[in-house]
């Protein structure tokens, strides 16, 4: 049977790769080598994952330089010549080998102002908001993010700037601004708009071209910077 | 603060729009029968217009420019947030300052 190199890394910032040799099979993801890799050779590796089916969004890394989920990427797709290298997602601190601290990844989602905060209690009547109304689409086109954190990684304004809210919390906070269910949208909107906000973007588009979900953090990014351009103009939006 | 400075930095890209483009209009017009500090200055000295023009330029510059450069040291040096406000604001000034001392050389 041919084999692969896989390549990973170990330890913390200061680490450096590791070499391995897998088994090469048909259908094998690249979640799928680093866990043969950690039941069969080394089990010390240290990794995260849970759903394996690109539902949860735990276990994404960098793969051959870029970020990824790993359980939805097939070696095939990326392997050069039989050879991978993983590596943690970076922007964030690593803490062991392939898993990082995803601490200010999440808190940047509250700063970002990403809390639901409703109008309307239980015991309330549901309003009804037409799928088809213009606001609702809006945030419909971002709802499915599943904070694997895949853009925050390929950004690199997040890179040059960590204060930066970053990708997916913008995202978060424009789907709120266009929820007609949230009650605090201004204050959304003053946070999302506000220091470390959407005028730290440069528009380059990673995220968007990153995301496994096919969201468009980019977007959103651009609606919130005509928002926070309109608003200051008094224009209605 | 990043909010008001989004926003002076977009509407001063609108407003220099045309100023550059009729900027470089005249740097053509201007160097069609060769390129005389008098006949510049003819056309420069005590004109209100001319003043108007390249005073508004001057200011827009001084906006502009400067918010673009604090993004670049925030994200490209080792300069804190504060340190990169301050730098540009002083670059600003002196943006400011170089392009009065011009409109005042050709103009009054």
């Amino acid at each position: 049977m041919s084999t692969l190199k896989v390549k990973i890394w170990r330890g913390e910032e200061d680490g450096e790769f590791q070499s391995f040799e897998v088994p090469a099979r048909e259908n094998q993801t690249i979640l799928d080598v680093v866990t043969e890799v950690q039941r069969q050779q080394e089990p010390g590796l240290s990794y995260r994952f849970a759903c394996r089916v690109g539902v949860c969004g735990s276990c994404a890394m960098t793969v051959n330089g870029k970020p990824r989920w790993t359980c939805r990427t097939h070696i095939n797709a990326v392997a050069k010549d039989g050879e991978i290298t993983i590596e943690p997602l970076r922007n964030m601190p690593v803490i062991k080998d392939l898993t990082c601290d995803m601490t200010d990844f999440f808190q940047k989602w509250q700063k970002a102002g990403g809390t639901f905060k409703g109008t309307v209690t239980r015991k309330d009547k549901v309003v009804t908001i037409p799928p088809s109304s213009p606001k609702r689409q809006k945030a419909d086109a971002g709802i499915e993010c599943i904070n694997c954190a895949v853009c925050y990684a390929a950004c690199d304004t997040v890179n040059w700037d960590s204060e930066y809210l970053g990708p997916a919390a913008l995202n978060r906070a424009w789907t709120l601004v266009n929820d007609e269910r949230v009650g605090n949208q201004k204050e959304v909107l003053d946070k999302a708009i506000g220091d470390n906000g959407c005028s730290s973007c440069h528009s380059q588009g990673n995220c968007t071209a990153s995301c496994p979900v096919g969201l468009s953090p980019s977007q959103s990014i651009h609606g919130l910077k005509r928002m926070s351009l309109l608003s200051f103009l008094g224009t209605e939006v | 603060m990043d909010r008001m400075l989004f926003v002076l930095q977009r509407l001063t890209a609108l407003l220099l729009l045309p100023l550059i483009i009729g900027h470089l209009i005249v740097i053509l017009y201007a160097v069609k029968g060769g390129l005389t500090s008098a006949e510049i200055l003819a056309r420069t000295q005590g004109s209100l217009w001319w003043g108007l023009f390249y005073g508004l330029f001057v200011v827009a510059v001084a906006i502009h420019a400067p918010i673009g450069l604090r993004n670049i040291l925030k994200e490209w040096t080792p300069l804190s947030r504060v340190a990169s406000g301050w730098l540009s604001l002083a670059f600003g000034l002196v943006l400011l300052w170089l392009g009065a001392r011009a409109i005042q050389g050709v103009v009054l």
